[in-house]
């Protein structure tokens, strides 16, 4: 189509004015109207093709599959069960743990992340030296991957062997189990989410931040403010759709924490989330029915739960922007 | 090329070089502000950059060093050996292979389906323009994560499980990249530069090839960078639907911690070396990530 399309192009771009004919025959209106008529459906198409294809029908799909009882190692005898998935999830304990993780874990990384985020791009605000240097310094976490992120982690929070437990020690602290415990675990997933992505946000609002005509720093500044207080009286007013937004995405992204408590634990290979399914997210508890024990069907449940709640989210986040901004944000 | 393509150029030249004149500007800084603000930004320079720098320096340790009180702070020399190490254990340059097939796959195609049909919504105007554009901003809220069971399914269906196509197919096009490049072309491209190419007989791939393209080259730069980097790190699909045999490198990573999670020197030197290609494409093209997201051009 490319190179076709392309000769067509060059063909008619050397029919020059005096060239021309002055009534178009049937195949050039034909040609104009294909190219006026069809051409934008035609470039629109890939898209609409694959998110229809591996997008929105998986999603739909979910609901049904969700309905039925199919396994992952015997396809092709799945029933019919109505909502006998969903009757059995409300039972099930694991599940609401793994609810519960999931909320807790989306609070703990997305309120540090959000501050710090807003502290830093404060920092940078102001015209140093070496501009580039920090602003790409603040980034780097967010390039790296997130198995490369919970690996090192990993490491760093090891029980004899971290650095974190080798410097508590140094205090006097005892070396503290992390994966083992309730909050030591969500703590330490938490570090490594904030840590992942506190300098992209931190960028973000930088940018919003330069935004803010000068004069109104200079006004705040002729009342007497400080470059703290300017943050707060100046800054934090006008950042509020921006912050909006990024709190969303971020929700949005803790409901789908899967890689950290994925290989965070302490026993290689486990998909529970700590011995105790102390930091087993909703996704992962979804991962652990259908991959691991083949329930595709229950699993597709886990995935549909999600799939609300993310809409829910989503839908307040939308309002609360369209209220700071008049219109649809974005 | 036509000369109307060629003024078009110069035009989007000067063009460009006014949007990049963007001075920041923030706080009116009083000098004692700036003066605190120096410790703060090297103290949060260290803690972004201290998880990247241990994982080579226990990458390039034996595991003996690794194991004493107090560990060591700075890398020693035995990174080949445990680079080696890494490749004895798995198939870690089927992985790389795999990976950058895979990203770079995904890139080419984000690319070009995205800027095309960024073209068409910012500038071609056809029935339906409005509702299809809301549809594509709808899908970036779209969790098409959440879909991995039916997606599963479907590839199983397609033959296409344990396959890199499985990988590559859903994540070919983003709605985030379509957004993206509407955006930059009504941003760029001014109206009377197309109808001068309209009057010069360009048909709207012409006008695509010719006039867009050139002009969309620093979004693009941008986009494929995010793109890359995201497919080179992508996780959650892909061990899903890869088979440890034939996986891309996170799915390789993780295999390798699973297999040996205490073994500290052999898993983060292949993290090492699976994060060393995103270092080397951040170190040279970092600056443009940073001002498309300072743009707020990136979101999500």
């Amino acid at each position: 189509m490319t190179v076709s399309a392309r000769r067509d192009s060059t063909a008619v771009a050397h029919l020059r004015p005096e060239l021309r004919p002055n009534r178009a025959s049937a195949f050039v209106r034909l040609f104009r109207w294909a190219d006026r008529g069809v051409s934008p459906y035609v470039y629109i198409a890939p898209f609409f093709v694959l998110f229809i294809g591996f997008g929105l029908f998986p999603i739909l799909y979910t609901a049904y599959v969700s309905l039925t009882n199919r396994d992952l190692l015997s396809p092709g005898i799945e029933a019919y069960t109505g909502l006998a998935n969903y009757r059995e999830l409300i039972g099930d304990d694991y599940f609401w743990n793994s609810v519960k993780n999931t909320f807790l874990l989306m609070v703990m990384c997305s309120v540090p992340q959000l501050v710090f985020a807003l502290i830093v791009a404060h920092l940078l605000t102001a015209s140093i030296r070496l501009r580039t240097m920090f602003r790409m310094g603040v980034l780097l976490p967010n390039v790296t991957s997130i198995v490369a992120v919970t690996l090192v982690f990993g490491q760093i929070f090891s029980r004899d062997f971290g650095i974190i437990n080798w410097a508590l020690g140094l205090f006097g602290v005892d070396h503290i189990a992390w994966q083992a415990g309730d909050w030591t675990s969500r703590s330490a997933i938490a570090t490594m989410v904030v840590w992942r992505w506190t300098g992209y946000n931190a960028l973000i609002y930088l940018g919003a931040m330069l935004a803010i005509p000068k004069e109104q720093f200079e006004a705040a500044a002729m009342d007497g403010a400080g470059t703290w207080r300017q943050l707060w009286h100046v800054t934090l007013p006008a950042l509020r759709p921006t912050i909006a937004f990024t709190a969303l995405i971020s929700l949005i992204g803790q409901m789908q924490l899967f890689a950290e408590p994925l290989l965070f634990d302490a026993s290689p290979g486990s998909v529970t989330g700590g011995s105790a399914r102390q930091f087993q997210t909703m996704t992962l508890f979804m991962y652990e029915e259908s991959f691991r024990l083949g329930h595709l069907g229950y699993g597709a449940a886990v995935s549909w739960v999600l799939v609300i709640i993310t809409f829910v989210l989503a839908a307040i986040g939308y309002l609360i922007t369209r209220r700071y901004t008049g219109d649809g944000g974005v | 090329m036509t000369s109307a393509a060629h003024s078009t150029l110069a035009e989007l030249g000067k063009l460009r070089g006014i949007r990049r004149r963007r001075s920041g500007n923030g706080p009116a800084g009083e000098p004692s502000g700036i003066l605190t603000r120096y410790p703060f930004l090297f103290v949060v320079l260290l803690l972004s950059s201290f998880p990247v720098y241990w994982t080579f320096t226990i990458a390039s340790q034996t595991n003996e060093a690794v194991g004493q009180t107090p560990p060591p702070f700075l890398p020693g020399g035995n990174f080949f050996a445990n680079a080696l190490r890494v490749f004895d254990n798995i198939d870690f340059a089927k992985a790389l292979v795999n990976s950058v097939i895979v990203a770079g796959a995904i890139t080419v195609s984000t690319l070009a389906f995205c800027s095309l049909a960024g073209f068409a919504f910012a500038k071609l105007r056809f029935r339906g323009r409005n509702a299809l554009l809301l549809v594509v901003i709808a899908t970036m809220m779209c969790p098409v994560q959440l879909g991995v069971i039916p997606l599963y399914i479907e590839m199983q269906t397609l033959g296409w499980a344990q396959h890199l196509i499985a990988v590559i197919a859903p994540t070919a096009v983003s709605a985030f990249g379509v957004v993206f490049m509407r955006q930059y072309t009504v941003q760029v491209v001014p109206d009377e530069l197309l109808e001068a190419g309209r009057m010069d007989g360009c048909t709207s791939w012409g006008l695509y090839w010719h006039v867009v393209l050139p002009a969309l080259r620093p979004a693009m730069a941008v986009l494929g960078l995010l793109t890359f980097m995201q497919a080179w790190n992508d996780f959650m699909w892909p061990v899903i639907v890869l088979s440890p045999h034939n996986p891309t490198v996170q799915v390789a990573l993780a295999t390798l911690a699973a297999g040996k999670y205490m073994d500290y020197t052999l898993v983060l030197a292949g993290t090492a070396l699976a994060t060393l290609p995103v270092l080397v494409v951040f170190a040279v093209f970092g600056r443009r990530i940073i001002g498309g997201i300072m743009e707020g051009a990136v979101k999500g």
